[in-house]
Protein backbone atom coordinates (compact mmCIF):
# COMPACT_ATOMS: atom_id res chain seq x y z
CA UNK A 1 0.00 0.00 0.00
CA UNK A 2 1.24 3.51 -0.78
CA UNK A 3 2.27 5.83 2.06
CA UNK A 4 -0.53 8.37 2.57
CA UNK A 5 0.89 11.87 2.87
CA UNK A 6 -0.88 15.17 3.56
CA UNK A 7 1.09 18.29 2.50
CA UNK A 8 -0.04 21.49 4.27
CA UNK A 9 1.33 24.90 3.29
CA UNK A 10 -0.27 28.25 2.40
CA UNK A 11 2.11 28.67 -0.57
CA UNK A 12 0.02 27.02 -3.30
CA UNK A 13 2.85 26.84 -5.83
CA UNK A 14 5.04 25.06 -3.28
CA UNK A 15 2.30 22.57 -2.41
CA UNK A 16 1.62 21.82 -6.09
CA UNK A 17 5.26 21.21 -7.02
CA UNK A 18 6.12 19.18 -3.91
CA UNK A 19 3.02 17.00 -4.20
CA UNK A 20 3.74 16.30 -7.88
CA UNK A 21 7.27 15.18 -6.99
CA UNK A 22 5.99 12.93 -4.20
CA UNK A 23 3.34 11.41 -6.50
CA UNK A 24 6.13 10.62 -9.01
CA UNK A 25 7.82 8.73 -6.17
CA UNK A 26 4.68 6.69 -5.63
CA UNK A 27 3.24 8.39 -2.54
CA UNK A 28 -0.51 8.87 -2.14
CA UNK A 29 -0.63 12.65 -1.72
CA UNK A 30 -3.39 14.99 -0.55
CA UNK A 31 -2.87 18.75 -0.22
CA UNK A 32 -4.19 21.49 1.99
CA UNK A 33 -3.60 25.25 1.98
CA UNK A 34 -4.45 25.98 5.61
CA UNK A 35 -4.57 24.43 9.05
CA UNK A 36 -8.36 24.35 9.36
CA UNK A 37 -8.76 22.40 6.10
CA UNK A 38 -5.91 20.06 7.07
CA UNK A 39 -7.63 19.19 10.35
CA UNK A 40 -10.89 18.41 8.49
CA UNK A 41 -8.99 16.15 6.07
CA UNK A 42 -7.23 14.36 8.94
CA UNK A 43 -10.65 13.69 10.52
CA UNK A 44 -11.95 11.98 7.39
CA UNK A 45 -8.86 10.15 6.12
CA UNK A 46 -6.18 8.07 7.76
CA UNK A 47 -2.89 9.70 6.73
CA UNK A 48 0.43 8.12 7.64
CA UNK A 49 2.43 11.35 7.51
CA UNK A 50 1.57 15.05 7.53
CA UNK A 51 4.11 17.58 6.20
CA UNK A 52 3.13 20.79 7.93
CA UNK A 53 4.31 24.36 7.38
CA UNK A 54 4.86 26.27 10.62
CA UNK A 55 3.91 29.80 9.52
CA UNK A 56 0.40 29.88 8.06
CA UNK A 57 -2.43 32.42 8.31
CA UNK A 58 -5.30 31.43 10.57
CA UNK A 59 -4.52 28.25 12.46
CA UNK A 60 -0.72 28.12 12.49
CA UNK A 61 1.39 24.98 12.12
CA UNK A 62 1.86 24.37 15.84
CA UNK A 63 -1.89 24.76 16.54
CA UNK A 64 -2.68 22.46 13.60
CA UNK A 65 -0.21 19.90 14.94
CA UNK A 66 -1.99 19.97 18.32
CA UNK A 67 -5.38 19.32 16.64
CA UNK A 68 -3.99 16.52 14.44
CA UNK A 69 -2.44 14.77 17.43
CA UNK A 70 -5.76 15.01 19.32
CA UNK A 71 -7.66 13.39 16.43
CA UNK A 72 -5.07 10.88 15.20
CA UNK A 73 -2.26 10.48 17.74
CA UNK A 74 -0.46 7.91 15.60
CA UNK A 75 -0.24 10.08 12.49
CA UNK A 76 3.33 11.32 12.23
CA UNK A 77 3.99 15.00 11.56
CA UNK A 78 7.07 16.59 9.98
CA UNK A 79 7.24 20.38 10.41
CA UNK A 80 8.51 22.55 7.56
CA UNK A 81 9.94 25.92 8.42
CA UNK A 82 11.86 28.92 7.17
CA UNK A 83 14.76 30.03 9.41
CA UNK A 84 12.59 32.62 11.13
CA UNK A 85 10.37 29.99 12.70
CA UNK A 86 12.83 27.30 13.80
CA UNK A 87 11.87 27.89 17.43
CA UNK A 88 8.23 27.14 16.62
CA UNK A 89 9.28 23.95 14.85
CA UNK A 90 11.24 22.86 17.92
CA UNK A 91 8.17 23.63 20.06
CA UNK A 92 6.25 21.47 17.60
CA UNK A 93 8.59 18.58 18.30
CA UNK A 94 7.90 19.00 22.00
CA UNK A 95 4.20 18.67 21.10
CA UNK A 96 4.73 15.43 19.23
CA UNK A 97 6.09 16.24 15.77
CA UNK A 98 8.61 13.64 14.63
CA UNK A 99 11.10 16.09 13.12
CA UNK A 100 11.43 19.36 11.26
CA UNK A 101 13.01 20.44 7.99
CA UNK A 102 14.25 23.84 6.90
CA UNK A 103 12.90 25.31 3.66
CA UNK A 104 14.12 24.98 0.98
CA UNK A 105 14.82 21.32 1.68
CA UNK A 106 16.61 18.56 -0.16
CA UNK A 107 14.08 16.14 -1.61
CA UNK A 108 16.10 13.15 -0.45
CA UNK A 109 16.06 14.46 3.14
CA UNK A 110 12.31 14.88 2.98
CA UNK A 111 11.80 11.43 1.45
CA UNK A 112 13.96 9.78 4.10
CA UNK A 113 12.03 11.56 6.87
CA UNK A 114 8.68 10.56 5.34
CA UNK A 115 9.83 6.93 5.17
CA UNK A 116 11.14 7.09 8.73
CA UNK A 117 7.80 8.55 9.86
CA UNK A 118 5.87 5.84 8.01
CA UNK A 119 7.98 3.09 9.64
CA UNK A 120 7.55 4.63 13.08
CA UNK A 121 3.77 4.77 12.66
CA UNK A 122 3.70 1.19 11.39
CA UNK A 123 5.76 0.07 14.42
CA UNK A 124 3.38 1.86 16.80
CA UNK A 125 0.38 0.26 15.15
CA UNK A 126 2.04 -3.16 15.31
CA UNK A 127 2.78 -2.68 19.01
CA UNK A 128 -0.85 -1.78 19.65
CA UNK A 129 -2.02 -4.88 17.73
CA UNK A 130 0.47 -7.07 19.66
CA UNK A 131 -0.74 -5.65 22.97
CA UNK A 132 -4.36 -6.44 22.02
CA UNK A 133 -3.43 -10.00 21.05
CA UNK A 134 -1.53 -10.33 24.34
CA UNK A 135 -4.65 -9.13 26.19
CA UNK A 136 -6.79 -11.74 24.44
CA UNK A 137 -4.26 -14.52 25.17
CA UNK A 138 -3.92 -13.57 28.83
CA UNK A 139 -7.66 -13.18 29.42
CA UNK A 140 -9.65 -14.77 26.59
CA UNK A 141 -12.97 -13.96 28.27
CA UNK A 142 -12.33 -10.25 27.68
CA UNK A 143 -13.03 -10.87 24.00
CA UNK A 144 -16.55 -11.98 24.85
CA UNK A 145 -17.32 -8.86 26.87
CA UNK B 1 20.98 60.34 17.56
CA UNK B 2 18.12 58.01 18.28
CA UNK B 3 18.52 58.26 22.06
CA UNK B 4 18.86 62.06 21.83
CA UNK B 5 15.49 62.27 20.09
CA UNK B 6 13.78 60.30 22.85
CA UNK B 7 13.42 57.15 20.79
CA UNK B 8 14.51 53.93 22.33
CA UNK B 9 17.44 52.56 20.38
CA UNK B 10 16.24 49.06 21.18
CA UNK B 11 12.75 49.59 19.75
CA UNK B 12 14.17 51.09 16.54
CA UNK B 13 16.45 48.09 16.20
CA UNK B 14 13.52 45.76 16.95
CA UNK B 15 11.55 47.35 14.09
CA UNK B 16 14.49 46.94 11.69
CA UNK B 17 14.93 43.33 12.83
CA UNK B 18 11.22 42.55 12.45
CA UNK B 19 11.14 43.82 8.88
CA UNK B 20 14.39 42.04 7.96
CA UNK B 21 13.19 38.74 9.44
CA UNK B 22 9.90 39.00 7.54
CA UNK B 23 11.71 39.74 4.27
CA UNK B 24 14.11 36.82 4.74
CA UNK B 25 11.14 34.54 5.43
CA UNK B 26 9.47 35.70 2.19
CA UNK B 27 12.65 35.13 0.18
CA UNK B 28 12.94 31.69 1.74
CA UNK B 29 9.41 30.87 0.58
CA UNK B 30 10.20 31.86 -3.00
CA UNK B 31 13.43 29.83 -2.88
CA UNK B 32 11.46 26.81 -1.64
CA UNK B 33 9.10 27.09 -4.63
CA UNK B 34 12.01 27.52 -7.07
CA UNK B 35 13.71 24.53 -5.43
CA UNK B 36 10.68 22.25 -5.88
CA UNK B 37 10.10 23.34 -9.47
CA UNK B 38 13.79 22.90 -10.34
CA UNK B 39 13.51 19.46 -8.75
CA UNK B 40 10.51 18.74 -10.97
CA UNK B 41 12.56 19.64 -14.05
CA UNK B 42 15.28 17.30 -12.80
CA UNK B 43 12.71 14.53 -12.34
CA UNK B 44 11.45 15.05 -15.89
CA UNK B 45 15.04 14.94 -17.22
CA UNK B 46 15.59 11.62 -15.42
CA UNK B 47 12.35 10.29 -16.90
CA UNK B 48 13.46 11.41 -20.37
CA UNK B 49 16.78 9.60 -19.82
CA UNK B 50 14.76 6.45 -19.23
CA UNK B 51 12.93 6.95 -22.54
CA UNK B 52 9.70 8.51 -21.26
CA UNK B 53 8.24 11.20 -23.54
CA UNK B 54 8.03 14.61 -21.84
CA UNK B 55 5.46 17.18 -22.90
CA UNK B 56 7.33 20.42 -23.79
CA UNK B 57 4.30 22.47 -22.69
CA UNK B 58 4.68 21.00 -19.20
CA UNK B 59 8.33 22.07 -19.10
CA UNK B 60 7.37 25.56 -20.27
CA UNK B 61 4.80 25.87 -17.47
CA UNK B 62 7.39 24.91 -14.86
CA UNK B 63 9.93 27.38 -16.29
CA UNK B 64 7.26 30.11 -16.15
CA UNK B 65 6.53 29.28 -12.52
CA UNK B 66 10.23 29.59 -11.69
CA UNK B 67 10.40 32.96 -13.47
CA UNK B 68 7.38 34.25 -11.52
CA UNK B 69 9.13 33.36 -8.27
CA UNK B 70 12.36 35.01 -9.42
CA UNK B 71 10.41 38.23 -10.13
CA UNK B 72 8.74 37.91 -6.73
CA UNK B 73 12.09 37.49 -4.96
CA UNK B 74 13.55 40.37 -6.98
CA UNK B 75 10.77 42.69 -5.88
CA UNK B 76 11.17 41.60 -2.22
CA UNK B 77 14.92 42.26 -2.39
CA UNK B 78 14.39 45.69 -4.02
CA UNK B 79 12.01 46.64 -1.21
CA UNK B 80 14.51 45.45 1.39
CA UNK B 81 17.21 47.47 -0.32
CA UNK B 82 15.07 50.63 -0.29
CA UNK B 83 14.27 50.01 3.36
CA UNK B 84 17.91 49.41 4.30
CA UNK B 85 18.94 52.68 2.60
CA UNK B 86 16.37 54.66 4.57
CA UNK B 87 18.95 55.10 7.34
CA UNK B 88 21.58 56.56 4.97
CA UNK B 89 20.63 60.21 5.56
CA UNK B 90 19.08 61.77 8.63
CA UNK B 91 16.61 63.79 6.59
CA UNK B 92 15.65 63.55 2.93
CA UNK B 93 12.78 64.04 0.54
CA UNK B 94 10.48 61.23 -0.73
CA UNK B 95 7.11 60.84 -2.38
CA UNK B 96 4.79 59.92 0.50
CA UNK B 97 2.82 57.57 -1.77
CA UNK B 98 5.96 55.63 -2.67
CA UNK B 99 6.81 55.34 1.01
CA UNK B 100 3.30 54.13 1.90
CA UNK B 101 3.48 51.60 -0.94
CA UNK B 102 6.83 50.36 0.37
CA UNK B 103 5.45 49.97 3.89
CA UNK B 104 2.41 48.10 2.56
CA UNK B 105 4.67 45.70 0.69
CA UNK B 106 6.99 45.24 3.67
CA UNK B 107 3.94 44.56 5.84
CA UNK B 108 2.28 42.18 3.36
CA UNK B 109 3.34 39.01 5.18
CA UNK B 110 2.01 40.34 8.50
CA UNK B 111 -1.23 41.30 6.72
CA UNK B 112 -1.67 37.93 5.03
CA UNK B 113 -0.99 36.11 8.32
CA UNK B 114 -3.95 38.04 9.76
CA UNK B 115 -6.08 37.68 6.63
CA UNK B 116 -6.04 41.47 6.17
CA UNK B 117 -5.69 43.50 2.95
CA UNK B 118 -4.15 46.99 2.97
CA UNK B 119 -5.31 49.23 0.14
CA UNK B 120 -3.63 52.47 -0.83
CA UNK B 121 -5.80 55.09 -2.53
CA UNK B 122 -3.03 56.68 -4.52
CA UNK B 123 -3.48 60.14 -6.07
CA UNK B 124 -1.98 60.85 -9.49
CA UNK B 125 0.31 63.60 -8.20
CA UNK B 126 3.35 62.88 -6.01
CA UNK B 127 3.23 64.20 -2.42
CA UNK B 128 6.75 65.10 -1.39
CA UNK B 129 7.78 65.11 2.23
CA UNK B 130 11.17 66.03 3.68
CA UNK B 131 11.68 64.15 6.90
CA UNK B 132 13.53 61.38 8.72
CA UNK B 133 12.53 58.43 6.56
CA UNK B 134 13.49 55.67 8.97
CA UNK B 135 11.53 57.21 11.83
CA UNK B 136 8.55 57.70 9.53
CA UNK B 137 8.70 54.08 8.37
CA UNK B 138 8.84 52.97 12.00
CA UNK B 139 5.86 55.18 12.88
CA UNK B 140 3.84 53.98 9.86
CA UNK B 141 4.50 50.37 10.85
CA UNK B 142 3.24 51.03 14.41
CA UNK B 143 0.02 52.41 12.91
CA UNK B 144 -0.36 49.66 10.31
CA UNK B 145 0.22 46.98 12.93
CA UNK B 146 -2.43 48.55 15.15
CA UNK B 147 -4.84 49.15 12.24
CA UNK B 148 -4.61 45.52 11.08
CA UNK B 149 -5.74 44.40 14.55
CA UNK B 150 -8.85 46.59 14.59
CA UNK B 151 -10.00 46.52 10.98
CA UNK B 152 -13.28 44.72 11.67
CA UNK B 153 -15.17 42.25 9.51
CA UNK B 154 -14.18 43.72 6.15
CA UNK B 155 -10.55 42.91 6.94
CA UNK B 156 -9.35 45.80 4.78
CA UNK B 157 -7.38 48.83 5.97
CA UNK B 158 -7.61 51.83 3.65
CA UNK B 159 -4.69 54.18 3.49
CA UNK B 160 -4.39 57.52 1.76
CA UNK B 161 -2.20 60.58 1.86
CA UNK B 162 -3.27 64.14 1.30
CA UNK B 163 -1.53 67.49 1.21
CA UNK B 164 -2.28 70.90 2.74
CA UNK B 165 -0.19 74.06 2.53
CA UNK B 166 2.36 72.95 5.11
CA UNK B 167 1.41 69.41 6.01
CA UNK B 168 0.92 65.88 4.76
CA UNK B 169 -2.04 63.99 6.19
CA UNK B 170 -2.03 60.20 6.29
CA UNK B 171 -5.36 58.53 6.95
CA UNK B 172 -5.84 54.96 8.14
CA UNK B 173 -9.54 54.20 7.68
CA UNK B 174 -12.20 51.49 7.93
CA UNK B 175 -11.00 50.73 11.44
CA UNK B 176 -14.31 49.38 12.70
CA UNK B 177 -12.73 48.13 15.89
CA UNK B 178 -11.58 51.61 16.91
CA UNK B 179 -14.71 52.08 19.06
CA UNK B 180 -14.17 48.93 21.07
CA UNK B 181 -10.35 48.84 21.04
CA UNK B 182 -8.91 48.87 24.57
CA UNK B 183 -6.80 51.82 23.45
CA UNK B 184 -7.59 53.94 20.42
CA UNK B 185 -4.02 54.62 19.31
CA UNK B 186 -0.97 52.38 18.91
CA UNK B 187 1.34 51.93 21.89
CA UNK B 188 1.82 55.42 23.33
CA UNK B 189 5.34 54.80 24.60
CA UNK B 190 6.36 53.49 21.21
CA UNK B 191 4.87 56.28 19.10
CA UNK B 192 5.31 59.35 21.32
CA UNK B 193 9.05 59.60 20.72
CA UNK B 194 8.61 59.05 16.99
CA UNK B 195 5.82 61.64 16.74
CA UNK B 196 7.96 64.19 18.61
CA UNK B 197 11.00 63.46 16.46
CA UNK B 198 8.93 63.84 13.27
CA UNK B 199 7.04 66.90 14.64
CA UNK B 200 3.88 64.97 13.93
CA UNK B 201 0.40 65.04 15.40
CA UNK B 202 -2.10 62.25 15.84
CA UNK B 203 -5.89 62.60 15.75
CA UNK B 204 -8.51 59.89 15.89
CA UNK B 205 -12.08 60.00 14.65
CA UNK B 206 -13.60 57.08 16.51
CA UNK B 207 -17.04 57.44 14.91
CA UNK B 208 -15.55 57.36 11.40
CA UNK B 209 -13.12 54.57 12.33
CA UNK B 210 -10.18 56.69 11.25
CA UNK B 211 -6.73 57.62 12.51
CA UNK B 212 -5.08 60.67 10.99
CA UNK B 213 -1.39 61.33 11.15
CA UNK B 214 -0.34 64.92 10.38
CA UNK B 215 3.29 65.58 9.48
CA UNK B 216 5.11 68.74 8.36
CA UNK B 217 5.91 68.77 4.63
CA UNK B 218 9.42 69.82 5.56
CA UNK B 219 10.73 68.91 8.99
CA UNK B 220 13.49 71.56 8.70
CA UNK B 221 11.08 74.49 8.50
Amino acid sequence: MKTRVLVVDDEEEFVEALSERLIMRDYDVTTSLNGEDAVEKVKSYNFDVVILDVAMPGMNGVETLGEIKKIKPLTEVIMLTGNATVESAINGMKLGALDFLLKPCETEDLISKIDMAYNRKAEHEQRIRDAKVQDIISSPRSVLK
Amino acid sequence: MIAEQGIEYESALRFFGKMSASVSHEINNTLAIINENAGLLEDFALMADKGRAIDPARLKTIAEKILIQIHRADSIIKNMNKFAHSVDERVRSVDMNDLLQLMIELSSRFASMRGVTIELKRPAEPLFITTNIFFLENLLWQFLDFAMDITGQEKTVFLNADITENHILIRFSQLEGLKSAPRNTPSVTMTEGLLDALKGKLTTNIEAGMIILTLPKDINR
